[in-house]
Order: structure tokens, then sequence, then C-alpha cells
């Protein structure tokens, strides 16, 4: 039996935490369908065979252009239903974690969000989830026949399996209801790399004096491709956007590589970032806290430490 | 209108977090437990509804044991009304969540405010799951909420931005900042919490298929290296060579 896989696009492109649910689902062994709403390449879709799926189902109808949860859950019970599929794997995203309740619920499949591994499937199926905002994890076994999980960033590599699929159209109706949440506008950061996906992530905190000394992070973030993010206070004080303010109550990012800079390092923002692969945290204070949570550490001036480091990084391209 | 909050006891974000009998079960001693963060904002934005809307009235409910009972009076302490408690070990969400529908459904409550995520499961789904088991909208997680009569207009984060969504009641919501200020309770709040009514329900039985087997820590960090400050270049090869990050 196939397993179903929920793919997102930005931007008519596929986003990679969808492609780490694809290749998830690959390494579970089964055949792989995966399915997309609205308005995607078809090329981008073709390219799914290359992480293991066999087949792409694509509901085209531009009334899904717009992530509508009940309508789009709506769509994934039928085509579980329709491929006989027992497994569906998502990545969690605002979009993908309520759907993923709301399809577990239709279907009575074992829930199971924010996972970070592959099953062990020794003794039944049991996933490996974050917990307690990154301190702890849990094992927790998915007993019944149909489950649904959602994966957070990371857990699995997206790599490229070989392999082809192909695209059908697919048309599911719906009912009106499922369009009870009326989206009237949206604002989207366009052409950046977004925080909860980016590879890199720099940020700044309180140490960085104010907004108008961001621009030397965002150079830093441009010859690294990475995205920028912010402690707590500096999204209250207004410095920048609240959709970059990382920790407990913010972004939980998972980057390979996150630079502090000017961060202290209190347990609430680390539990937004204790996910990272690689910590470099830069700090006047050589007692700052987050020093104990680092791979690589610099005691320094950021005004001094910051322009030197991305030309560096300039010069070792 | 009839307002439900649904709240969690959880550690306090400061806590060290430990397990006992074997990785089987959380090791309470020495934490503090506070109301979930987001949950917080979510019982603060139902209390300034309820002072906005005349007749509107605001129950908080927690599904969990007995200990729950100082985290629930905190929140009759900041302003709700009453209080219900399902008497249950919280296993997962989807039991969780088939508790607080069936509560809900018998209370006809018109808006269900939850936080975005409780801190200590991190599922992000029990507000869906209700919503789902209701048949009614959900939205989460959300920065503004504002009613007028029956319509919702509300703010939605989404990853790199934010979208404005409109939507009838009754409804459940997923909220975190800055929808409102975290209230404290002050003392004459503090006092009238120890008379307000808190009823205690049985669970309704409900096999969810998910079971927790172990819990685990993370393995231990590695000593950091430092690097000196006038030394970049260092740190671009430990990034290049070393860490292969870049
Ligand atoms: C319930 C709760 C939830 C919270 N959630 C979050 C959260 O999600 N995210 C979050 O970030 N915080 C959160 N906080 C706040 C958190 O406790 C800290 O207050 C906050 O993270 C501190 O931000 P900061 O490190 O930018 O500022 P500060 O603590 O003021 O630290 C500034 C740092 O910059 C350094 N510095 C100063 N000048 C320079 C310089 N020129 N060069 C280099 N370094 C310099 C200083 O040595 C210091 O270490 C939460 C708090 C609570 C109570
Ligand atoms: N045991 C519980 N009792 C009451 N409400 C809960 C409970 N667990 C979760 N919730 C609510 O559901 C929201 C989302 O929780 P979760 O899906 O666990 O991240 C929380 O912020 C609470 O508002």
């Amino acid at each position: 039996m196939p397993t179903l896989v929920f793919v997102e696009s930005a931007e008519g492109k596929i986003k990679k935490t969808s492609l780490e649910a694809v290749a998830y689902a690959h390494a579970l062994g089964t055949p792989v369908t995966a399915i997309a709403l609205g308005a995607v390449d078809t090329a981008e879709l073709e390219s799914l065979g290359k992480y293991g799926a066999q087949k792409v189902l694509h509901v085209a109808d531009s009334k899904f252009n717009q992530g509508v949860i009940q309508a789009y859950a709506s769509v994934l019970t039928q085509a579980l239903a329709d491929e006989k599929a027992d497994i569906l794997v998502l990545a969690d995203s605002s979009l993908g974690t309520p759907i993923a309740a709301r399809v577990a619920a239709r279907t009575g499949s074992s829930l199971a969000s924010n996972v970070v591994a592959l099953p062990d499937t020794s003794t039944g199926f049991v996933v490996k989830r974050s917990i307690y905002t990154g301190k702890a994890f849990a094992n927790v076994a998915l007993n019944n026949a149909k489950k649904v999980i959602s994966l957070k960033k990371n857990a699995a590599e997206a790599k490229e399996v070989g392999g082809a699929a192909s695209v059908t159209p697919y048309t599911v109706s719906v009912p009106d209801a499922d369009f009870a949440v009326k989206i009237l506008s949206s604002e989207k950061a366009t052409g950046e790399v977004l925080l909860p996906e980016a590879n890199i992530v720099v940020s700044g905190g309180r140490g960085m004096k104010g907004p108008e000394h961001w621009g030397m992070l965002e150079d830093l973030a441009k010859v690294l491709h990475a995205a920028t993010g912010c402690s707590k206070p500096v999204s209250d004080l207004g410095w920048r956007p609240h959709h970059e303010h990382v920790g407990q109550t913010g972004v939980k990012v998972a980057p390979q590589l996150y630079v502090a800079v000017g961060i202290s390092g209190a347990i609430q923002h680390l539990a937004g970032v204790n996910s990272s692969k690689y910590i470099v945290v830069i700090n006047k204070d050589a007692e700052a806290p987050f020093f104990k949570a680092a791979d690589y550490g610099i005691v320094g001036d950021a005004f001094e430490v910051i322009p030197k480091l991305t030309e560096a990084l300039k010069a070792a391209k | 209108m009839k307002i439900l909050v649904c709240i969690t006891h959880v550690p306090d974000t400061t806590s060290k977090i430990n397990f006992i009998e074997g990785n089987t079960k959380f090791d309470p001693s020495g934490v503090q437990f506070i109301i979930g963060p987001y949950d917080d904002y979510a019982l603060a934005r139902a209390i300034e509804l309820k002072e906005a809307t005349a007749g509107a009235t605001v129950t908080v409910l927690n599904v969990g044991p007995a200990d729950t009972e100082p985290t629930i009076r905190k929140a009759l302490a900041i302003g709700a009304d009453d209080a219900i408690r399902i008497n249950a070990e919280p296993t997962d969400s989807f039991f969780v969540a088939t508790q607080i529908a069936q509560e809900a459904k018998a209370g006809n409550y018109t808006l269900i405010l939850m936080g975005r995520e409780s801190i200590d499961f991190n599922g992000g789904v029990v507000h869906s799951l209700v919503g789902e088991m209701l048949g009614i909208p959900s939205v989460s997680p959300v920065m503004k909420l504002e009613l007028s009569g029956n319509v919702a207009k509300l703010t939605r984060e989404i990853e790199g931005g934010k979208e404005e969504v409109e939507v009838s009641l009754p409804l459940v919501a997923g909220c975190q900042e800055p929808i409102a200020e975290w209230k404290i309770p002050n003392m004459r709040g503090i006092m009238s919490a120890r008379t307000k009514p808190l009823k205690v329900v049985e669970p309704k039985t409900v096999d969810s298929g998910v079971k927790l087997q172990k819990f685990e820590l993370p393995p231990p960090k590695g000593a950091v290296k430092m690097i000196a400050a006038d030394n970049v270049a260092e740190l671009v090869n430990l990034l290049k060579n070393e860490a292969k990050v870049i």
C-alpha cells in the first residue's frame, strides 16, 4: 500500500520540508504518492520522482491556490481512500500541522506531529517526537493501521534517490462549508530565505543596540544565504518584525548553522534553537550563557567582528 | 456569548526536564508549574472580550489530574468565571481533544480559545482536532482577534508573514502574542477565585491508538571551541572544513 505525502509549494517551487517528507515516506519502504494543490509548476512536480515519489496527484483547481485548511483536509482524506493509502506524511507548518490533525480525526488515524526521525519498526511502529520545546523527546507507538505523521524540519534528509514520477490531474469536489474561513489578504516576505526553512540563520539580540545596525547582519546573512532572526526583546521593541523572533514563544528553527550575535542565551531563546546542528555565538561578554550551548564562540564586539567575518567569508568563496 | 479557554499546566519555561521510572514519567520535583504561555494569551484575550461584551462569560478547562488545580485557580484569579477539570492524565493530543470537544459541545460555547501550542507536548494540533470533532473552523496561530457580532476577523501568522482571515462563529482559535497582554491576578481576584465554581468531570474512554513508550533526553553538547576576535578567518575555516556547513 502506498504512503501519501502532502507537498507544499511556495512561489511555484516545492518546499524543502516537503522534499524531506517525500524522502521520509520513501524510507518507509512503501510506494510513494505525492499530492499537491493549487498552482505548482509541472516540472517541479515531476522532479518529486527524484526524491522517491512514483506518482504525483495534482489538484490544479484555482480555488486551492490559497491554503484553505478544511478544504485541503477533505481533498487529502479522499486521496487516501482513492490511493488505498494507510499512511499520510507531511511537513509541520502553518498549513501542514492543522491539516494533519483534521485528516487524522476524520480517518481515525494515529496522529503524531513534531516527529524528528524515521520510525523504529522492530516492535510495531514507534516514532520519535520533540517535546518540552526541544529539551526532550518522546518515543510513541502509533498503533492504528492508519497513521498521520507530521514532520519537524530535518526529520529525513531530502536526498535524490533517482526515479521518475508521473503527474496525474486529480479532482475532488469539496463542500462549500470547507471555505468558511475566508482569507482576505496575505503578506509574505518574498525572494528572501524564510526563517523556519533556512539552512543558515543569522540572529541578532539586544546587543545590536538598535534597528539601524541590522544592515551588517543582513550583509552577513547575504554571503551565507541565510535568513535573519532575532531575540524576543528585539521584536518587542519593534526593531524587527514579529515573525523573525526565535525562541520558546517564537519560531523554532532547526538549521545547519545558527549564528547568534549579541544574544545572551536565555533559556527561552535556547528553546527555539536547540535543534540547530551547529551554533556560533558572538558576544562581548565571556560569561554570556549562550557560550555553553555553542559549538564555536568569539568573545568580542559585534560591531567589529561582524564586518570582518563578512569580509572573510566573501574572501573564502 | 460563552467563551471556553483551554489551558495547560506546564513546567515553567526555565525548568530543567528530567524523567523518572525508567524514563516513562516526567519528574516534577523542583519544577514550578504555570499556565501554558500561549494559553495565557488566550485567557487574556478572553477576559478582554468578556469585559467588552455584555453578558459574556469565560470558562476555563483543563484536562489533568488533581494537581493541576492551583493552575486552574490562577486562571480564575485572572478573571475567568468558572472552571472545568476533566480528571485524566493528558496522554496524547487526540485523547485530550476528545475530552475538550465533549465538554465544549455540552456547554454550547461559541468561541473556544486555546494556545497555539502546549509547551510540554508541542503538538500544535488540539485546536484543529477539536474543530474537526465539532465540525467547526479552527484558526491558529492567531495574533489578533476582533469580533463584530457573529463574525471574527483574525490575523494568522504564516511562514515569513501573516494573513487576514474572516470567519463566522462558532470558532476555535489557537492564540499567541501579541493578541493581548498577559494579565496578572490581583488580590481581589485571588480571593474570589477560591470560591468560584470548579467542576470535576470524569473522562470519556477513548483509544487514540497512540501510546508512549519512553522519554529521552538529547545527548549532552560537546565543549565550545573559542576563537580569538581578531582571527575570524579561523572561524571561517572551522565552519568550512570541520563543521562543513558553509
Ligand atoms: C515566558 C517567557 C518566554 C520568553 N520567550 C522568549 C523567546 O521566545 N525568545 C527570546 O529570545 N526570548 C524570550 N524570552 C526572553 C528571554 O528571557 C530574554 O529576556 C531574552 O532572550 C534576552 O534577549 P537578548 O539576549 O537579545 O538581550 P539581553 O539579555 O539584553 O542580552 C544582550 C546580549 O548582548 C551582548 N552584547 C551587548 N553589546 C554587545 C556588543 N557590542 N557586541 C556583542 N555582544 C554584545 C550582551 O553581553 C548580552 O549578552 C522569554 C521570556 C519569558 C519569561
Ligand atoms: N491537557 C489539556 N487541557 C486543556 N487544554 C489543553 C490540554 N492540552 C492542550 N490543550 C490546549 O490545546 C492547545 C494546543 O496544544 P497542543 O496541541 O498540545 O500543542 C494548548 O495551548 C491548550 O490551549
